[in-house]
């Protein structure tokens, strides 16, 4: 196992958790100023993944796309905002689980009924595919690096606009006290629309970017939806800064997870039987560091305590 | 004096032998076959009910309990079907195609199981609650698909259904009638237990933990059992749909079924006895119905279901026999 390997995992487990972030600070957003638990998540990635293959191929261009993702991604969101939500943000969370599951159906049938249920293929643009030559004489991935620094980017955004601007003030001040805002002049219900229609664009986004090194298929959006609900746990739900280090916590667990235990387990078992369990064990692993977290912090690494 | 309730508690069940009877004579298989699916599926309802609709735990990892109860079915019959021991040092252990040997080894698994899923998730409230039984399900979701001894993302076929002393597993209406009895035993023992002081205790845990904890019950000691009763019943459930598909494969695990068992009980109604038997009932109807018409009818499913949270609050139970104001 050479140096430059474990770095190229490192940094994929990097892509991942930052892949990740994109992903959790809408869910975590939207829990902290609406209390609303949106299993539909998921499905807002599936299509920003579906505009910006689509808009890439009529296009040619990878950059109208990515653009598309946001658009398309944000609008779905604002619009199943003001249709279903919006209605839901006072009920408990179980009317919430279930409309959000329904809303998983449509989007999932939808989108299979509109583009069938093949999978479609986004190509990285010309200029970002290759590698490059990293300092220390690590190969890598320029499409990868690209959504790490984006990611990066993304996530530093979020933190000025939260912490800095006046858009940000009214969105903390929601977190604390949506009453207090709302009669301080603050019109609440444009405030949650555009906060969901933020984390949308934010996971449309999560979704372009993947879209270009997996395929872009209906149930895209569920397995990285459960990985997003275990790092806004382990992080605490309705922090950013939680968000982010669960993120790369989960990123990096899973990553190197997979790459190390199947290498481990060959030390004292079979090749076979050491990549079954291996892997086996690995798939479960992001899984046992939320247990353990919560056993010690019962609501996050940063989250308020119930 | 028989309340709104009871009746509509009778004629429900009523219903759901009648079918099968009228699908013998006529001579329609298919019927039995989908009557047997409502039986099964309304059982592992009745279970979550428990927690969710009585003891106000939103679980959504409820396929765990479904899945693995499929899946000890599964291994019990496929080792035994080849004749190889399961494991023989310390001890020797057989698979067994015996129905009730498999029901008592699908409600112990099931048991410990809920116990451990349990013990950690009910020390977090709320939204933690949903996502860590969700993501518990998850955990051995990956794990079914990612272990190659029993399929993995191939699922394990049981070529022949389990038997049972003097039935005939293969023909449908015994089978049947095997899930419906199953069925009826855990809705009376779902009422027998809400209606002890066990069950009082519980609702109250769910109204106001801080009371109850004051009059000297420990909420979690009573939260904890019932989320351990509720995944025995919901796991023997699952042992049964494995019988009646022959098969069990990773997807019986999947978020999707916890998503569907929670759908039967709020659809039906929660916190209503029958309420899963209704929700069911009406989600296999629908499911034919709709999708005889188009081929996208999870799309008008998602549809009618944002309809009920939204406008239609109680279910079809809540419709059919709405609840006193003090339930």
């Amino acid at each position: 196992m050479s140096a430059g390997l474990v770095a190229e995992q490192l940094l994929n487990g990097l892509q991942f958790g930052v892949m990740l972030f994109l992903m959790s600070a809408g869910l975590t957003l939207v829990f902290g100023v609406m209390g609303l638990i949106n299993l539909a998540h998921g499905s807002l990635y599936m299509v920003g993944a579906y505009a910006a293959a689509l808009v890439a191929g009529w296009t040619g261009s990878f950059w109208a796309g990515l653009a598309a993702s946001l658009m398309a991604a944000a609008i779905a969101g604002a619009l199943v905002e003001m249709v279903v939500l919006r209605r839901l943000y006072r009920r408990d969370h179980l009317d919430q689980v279930l409309a959000t599951f329904a809303l998983i159906l449509m989007f999932s049938e939808g989108t299979r009924w509109l583009f069938g249920a093949f999978p479609l293929y986004l190509n990285v643009p010309a200029s970002l595919s290759g590698t490059v030559l990293l300092p220390m004489g690590i190969v890598y991935s320029k499409y990868r690096l690209a959504i790490i620094v984006c990611g990066m980017a993304v996530a530093l955004g979020l933190f000025i606009l939260i912490g800095r601007t006046r858009l940000g003030v009214r969105i903390r001040a929601g977190q604390s006290d949506r009453q207090m805002i709302a009669a301080l002049g603050v019109d609440i219900a444009t405030l949650y629309t555009v906060v969901f229609a933020l984390g949308a664009a934010l996971a449309g986004l999560a979704g372009a970017l993947v879209g270009a090194i997996q395929s872009v298929e209906v149930g895209m959006g569920e397995p990285v939806l459960i990985l997003a609900f275990v790092v806004i746990v382990i992080g605490g739900i309705g922090s950013i800064k939680g968000a982010l280090v669960g993120a790369i916590l989960v990123g990096m667990t899973d990553t190197m997870g997979r790459f190390l235990l199947p290498v481990m387990f060959k030390n004292f078992m079979d090749g076979a039987t050491a990549s079954s369990v291996g892997s086996a064990l690995a798939s479960m692993l992001i899984y046992i560091v939320m247990a353990t977290v919560l056993i010690f912090r019962p609501s996050g690494l940063y989250g308020k305590p119930a | 004096m028989m309340s709104r309730e009871h009746l509509v508690n009778a004629i429900v069940i009523a219903l759901l032998v009648l079918v099968p009877l009228l699908a013998l004579v006529l001579d329609e298989p298919y019927l039995i076959t989908l009557a047997t699916r409502v039986s099964i599926l309304a059982m592992a309802g009745v279970g979550l009910n428990l927690a969710l609709g009585y003891g106000g735990l939103v679980s959504l990892g409820h396929a765990a309990f479904f899945g693995v109860g499929g899946y000890v079915t599964g291994i019990l019959a496929s080792h035994a079907l080849n004749y190889e021991p399961i494991m023989q040092t310390p001890w020797m252990i057989q698979g067994s195609t015996e129905m009730p040997v498999i029901w008592i080894c699908a409600a112990l698994v099931c048991g410990v199981l809920a116990l451990l899923i349990g013990a950690l998730s009910l020390r977090t409230t709320g939204v933690y609650f949903i996502m860590i039984t969700l993501a518990f399900a998850q955990m051995l979701y990956y794990f079914s698909i990612s272990w190659p001894t029993y399929g993995g993302e191939d699922g394990l076929s049981v070529y022949l259904r389990n038997t049972f002393p003097g039935l005939n597993t293969m023909n449908g209406i015994h089978f049947f009638a095997i899930s419906f009895a199953w069925l009826l035993a855990a809705l009376w023992l779902s009422s027998a237990l809400v209606q002890s002081r066990f069950g009082l205790a519980l609702q109250a845990a769910r109204q106001n933990p801080v009371r109850v904890a004051a009059v000297g019950i420990a909420p979690y000691k009573v939260q904890l059992t019932a989320f351990v009763i509720s995944g025995v019943i919901t796991g023997v459930a699952g042992a049964l749909y494995t019988d009646l598909n022959r098969f069990v494969s990773p997807s019986v695990l999947s978020w999707h079924t916890s998503g569907e068992i929670m759908v039967f009980v709020i659809l039906g109604g929660v916190a209503r006895l029958v309420g899963p038997l209704v929700g069911a009932a009406v989600f296999i109807i629908l499911e034919q119905s709709l999708g005889g018409i188009s081929e996208n009818w999870q799309f008008w499913l998602g549809a009618l279901l944002i309809v009920v949270v939204l406008h239609a609050r109680g279910g079809v139970m809540g419709f059919l026999a709405p609840e006193n104001g003090h339930a």
